[in-house]
Order: structure tokens, then C-alpha cells, then sequence
């Protein structure tokens, strides 16, 4: 059973000369309980899929199947009952004037839930936060405790599908491993399946079992873990990308 | 041998409301004709200690040193003008990204520009040639076009390539480059790496690197030095540094994720206090 069939997926911005073709004919297909990733550099168009599954980019034209019904214009409320994102800045994505406490019982009352008290203390727990963290601002954490609050919102509706979007990529390696870590446990507890956009090959290597190479709004390549590992990649940009990501080398030009 | 520069117990302090906080707690090293990392996370003090050595700490902010010499001379000691002096024409700082360094209404030439004559009081005519040649040497591939941009109008990659020709411009003995590929993605980040290497080669400068990026260190430095908590944990050869001693080093590289070893779970780094109050190791050559 699927749980997100992308055909044919056509995003853009603007109309007319300015129109820019974001994410062009992207197709591919993640099972329920996988980890899929979306791997390119800024701008190639990874991120503007997931912000056209969650309705965040409104023109697409295409077909997007979640859990097996199709997507229209309009996102209905069963639909963030299963789709949930975590965006890549802890420091931008939580109101500053909110408490943490605030944030989840809101998301929770929004969802219908009328147990907040017992469900704000249980998310808490599950993303590795004390009771103590619950009524305090967001500047009064950490960067990784941002992060843990956003996979606490995401997490509330009891969502099946998580889009995440760099989720790591503003965090210090020791806290990347953390929350990657974190991530890993509530997948393998809650079986859920995992979109996971990241620039990092090594972090989605880490964390998914296939892979959508993307450059400017193409996807130029779909490959496994496993033959990414191995350096099997057929096309010259993944090759390019598994090179850079194994730190600095010389280009021929300017060595010697 | 002379060292380009010697900081000898550089400490950075900053008055908050519960009492003093030293972000840099006694820090020696030296820096030769090499590429010189320093690693560390956010709040390591790594920044601060580049920017120190430029005395760019602005008050409230404190920068004690027994010394901080270039080449002998030490900077300690000398007035704010003398400094200015120092600043670009010496010693040339990158920062992280590029749209926040460059001046966004200004065209890009006339910056690089007013780089060169302020240090070398050249001609205009002169100057705008030298700008050429600077933007041609950083592989910018029209230069006569980018003379005439703004910097909205460059990518980031091309922005950090502006940044790094309007620093070498004076001709530096000196380069400190704070985080200066963060922001760029790995193709282009490897094109700017190219640059700074070739010209640590081409004019035998000195250049410290800050970054938080393990691997990228080890793979573009000579010798390292690891800063946590305000101090110096370790030094090494960057060659060598996936082979490094200290337990923070250690748990650094255990939980990056990695392509060719896969593991189900990452190291969880446990921070010893102990780390923050062992004495600073030296880094001096």
C-alpha cells in the first residue's frame, strides 16, 4: 500500500515571463512505513515538493495520491490528520510569544483531541523533553529542544506520513545526531513513513532506504541506500554530489 | 622560522546580567604559512577567536592577550588607527555570507575598488583594472559584467567569490575566512575552496579557516585546532584527524552519520564537564 504517489508533479511560481518551473514531471512512490529522501542543492525543487503535498505551494498541476485518495485544490482536516511536516529552522517555525505549552495544547484543540492535559505530557515524553520544558518560551531552548518541540506539534495529530524538511541542517552534528536519532526511534515505534528532504547525503543515507537525486527541478535519478553506499550512481551529478560529500578535493584545474 | 602569527593566552570576555562570560578562556597558537581550521559547534568560541585577533570585539566585549603578534609585531598594543591599518591590508577577514558583508546598494566594482585604493591610494584607472584581474583570478567568468552588478543581482557562490577578491585585493599576509562555504552548496563550495587554496599557494599567506564542518577540515586544512568551551581540546594534523585522541574529537566524528559505514543509531555525544577546566593545549608551532 502506497502511502504518497507523486505523477507527473508540475510546480511553478509566477505567471507569464516570470514564471519559474520549480519541480518539473516528478514521479515516484513511498510505501507506507518507508523512509524516502530528496536530495539536491538549493533551488533544485526539493523542498517545493513537500510544500506542494502539504497544499503550502498552491500552483501544481499533476497527480498526488496520500494514503490512497487523491489530492485536490483544498487540504481537508483527515488530510493533516495524517500529513505533518517539521520545517529545517527550530528558530523560525515556533511563535516566540507562545509557550511550549501553548504551541502543542492549540495544535491539539485544533485536531479535536479533548485529553490535551494527558496528551501535552505524553508528546513531551516521547520527544525526549521533561515536564519542566512545558512552560517555557521558545528562546528559552536550545536549538535540538526547538527542534524536539517541532516534531512534538508534528507529531500530536498522530500523524502517519512526516514530511521533513532539512530538519538538521541548522543544528550542530552532536545535536543532529540527537534528533536524527529521535527520529529513527519514533519511526520504528509509531511506523511511520518518512519524506525527508536534505542537501546531506550522508544524513539521508542515514535515515532512508531510497533516494531522489533532484537538480533543477528534475529528478534526475532514483536510486537505494545500498547502491548509493557503494558509489553505484549513474548519473554524472550524483557522482558529483557522492564526490563533494566526502569532503575537499582539488579540482584538476587549479592542482599542482 | 618567523610565524605570520602568535596569540598567546587570547581571552574574549562579555559582561551579562549574572556576571562575567568568557567565550575565548586562554587560547596559544600560532599560525605559520598553512591553512590553519579551526573546528568546533556554535558557542565554541572559534568565531570569536578570529574576530579577536582582528580586535573586531566591540564593547562591551573584552579581548585580553599576553600577545598577539604578526609577525613580530604586536597588535595589543598598537592604537585604533594603527589597526585600521592592519585590517584588509594585513590581515583580511571572509565572513559566513556574503549578502550580509556586501554593501547592497553599491555595485560590486566600485567595492572591490574602494578596497584597493584606500590600502594602495592607486589611481581609479589602476584600481579598476586591478578589480579586473581580481575578479577574473576568483574565476569569475565576465568580469566587466560583475563589475557593474549589485549584489542582489549574483548568486551566493558568486557573492563569496566577490568577498574573497575584495579581501585579497590589499594583498593580505593574512587570511581569516569565518565559515566561508556554510552557506554555499558542495559544488560551489568546492570552486571556493579552489580559490583560497590557490592563493594560500600562489602568494605563501597564512589562512586560519573557521568552520564546524569535520570533514571539509580535515580535507582542505593542514593542521587543526579543536576548540570547545572557549579552549583548545586538541591539535592536530587535519590528515590525521579522524585518528584524533581527545574524547570531544572523538565524539564529534562518531555521530556525523556516515556514507560508507552504515550504523542504526548514531553516538550520542556525552559531554564530560571535566573538558571546560582542562588547561587549553597550544597550538603554537
Amino acid at each position: 500500500m502506497s502511502g504518497i504517489v507523486l505523477k507527473d508533479l508540475n510546480v511553478w511560481f509566477g505567471n507569464g515571463l516570470a514564471r519559474v518551473d520549480a519541480v518539473k514531471n516528478a514521479s515516484f512512490s513511498v510505501p507506507l512505513g518507508e523512509s524516502f529522501g530528496l536530495v539536491g542543492e538549493s533551488g533544485s525543487g526539493k523542498s517545493t515538493i513537500l510544500r506542494a503535498i502539504t497544499g503550502l505551494a498552491e500552483t501544481w498541476s499533476g497527480f498526488i495520491e496520500i494514503d490512497g485518495n487523491s489530492l485536490g485544490r483544498k487540504r481537508d482536516e483527515q488530510f493533516y490528520k495524517t500529513v505533518q511536516m517539521v520545517f529545517q529552522d527550530p528558530y523560525a517555525s515556533l511563535h516566540p510569544r507562545h509557550t511550549i505549552d501553548q504551541v502543542l495544547s492549540e495544535t491539539l484543540s485544533l485536531h479535536g483531541f479533548s485529553d490535551i492535559e494527558a496528551r501535552i505530557e505524553k508528546l513531551l515524553q516521547d520527544v525526549g523533553l521533561g515536564p519542566a520544558f512545558r512552560f517555557r518560551y521558545p528562546h528559552q531552548l536550545s536549538g535540538g529542544q526547538r527542534q524536539r518541540v517541532a516534531i512534538a506539534r508534528a507529531l500530536a495529530p498522530e500523524p502517519q506520513i512526516l514530511l521533513l524538511d532539512e530538519p538538521t541542517s541548522a543544528l550542530d552534528v552532536s545535536v543532529q545526531a540527537e534528533i536524527l536519532n529521535l527520529l529513527t526511534d519514533l519511526r520504528a515505534k509509531r511506523g511511520l513513513t518518512f519524506l525527508m528532504v536534505s542537501h546531506d547525503l550522508s544524513v539521508v543515507s542515514h535515515m532512508c532506504s531510497r533516494m531522489a537525486v533532484m537538480q533543477n527541478g528534475n529528478i534526475v535519478e532514483l536510486l537505494s541506500v545500498e547502491d548509493m553506499r557503494a558509489q553505484k550512481a549513474n548519473h554524472a551529478y550524483t557522482q558529483h554530489l557522492l564526490k563533494s560529500s566526502l569532503g575537499y578535493t582539488p579540482s584538476e584545474t587549479t592542482s599542482g | 622560522m618567523t610565524n605570520l602569527l602568535d596569540v598567546e593566552d587570547l581571552w574574549v570576555r562579555f559582561p551579562t546580567r549574572s556576571g562575567m562570560f568568557d567565550a575565548v578562556r586562554g587560547v596559544s597558537f600560532s599560525l605559520g604559512k598553512e591553512r590553519l581550521g579551526i573546528v568546533g559547534e556554535s558557542g565554541s568560541g572559534k568565531s570569536m577567536t578570529g574576530r579577536a585577533i582582528l580586535r573586531l570585539i566591540r564593547r562591551p566585549g573584552q579581548v585580553e592577550a599576553t600577545r598577539i603578534a604578526l609577525e613580530g609585531r604586536d597588535l595589543m598594543t598598537l592604537s585604533e588607527k594603527e589597526m585600521r591599518a592592519v585590517r584588509g591590508y594585513q590581515i583580511s577577514m571572509i565572513m559566513q555570507d556574503p549578502k550580509f558583508s556586501l554593501n547592497p546598494v553599491l555595485k560590486v566594482g566600485d567595492q572591490i575598488m574602494e578596497a584597493y585604493q584606500i590600502h594602495t591610494k592607486g589611481s581609479a584607472k589602476e584600481a579598476r583594472q586591478k578589480t579586473l584581474d581580481m575578479l577574473e583570478a576568483v574565476a569569475i567568468r565576465d568580469p566587466e559584467r560583475v563589475f557593474d552588478a549589485y549584489p542582489h543581482e549574483m548568486s551566493g557562490g558568486m557573492g563569496q567569490r566577490v568577498m574573497i577578491a575584495m579581501m585579497m585585493i590589499p594583498d593580505p599576509k593574512i587570511l581569516i575566512a569565518d565559515e566561508p562555504t556554510s552557506a554555499l552548496d558542495v559544488s560551489v563550495q568546492t570552486q571556493v575552496l579552489d580559490i583560497m587554496d590557490k592563493l594560500v599557494r600562489d602568494r605563501g599567506m597564512g589562512l586560519i579557516f573557521v568552520s564546524h564542518d569535520l570533514n571539509l577540515v580535515a580535507s582542505f586544512c593542514d593542521r587543526v585546532l579543536i576548540m570547545y568551551g572557549g579552549r583548545i581540546v586538541e591539535v592536530c594534523d587535519a590528515d590525521k584527524l579522524h585518528d584524533a585522541k581527545h574524547p570531544y574529537t572523538r565524539g564529534l566524528l562518531n555521530s556525523l552519520p556516515r556514507l560508507d559505514e552504515p550504523r542504526p543509531k548514531l553516538d550520542v555525544l556525552t559531554r564530560d564537564p571535566a573538558w571546560r577546566d582542562e588547561p587549553s593545549v597550544s597550538g603554537a608551532l
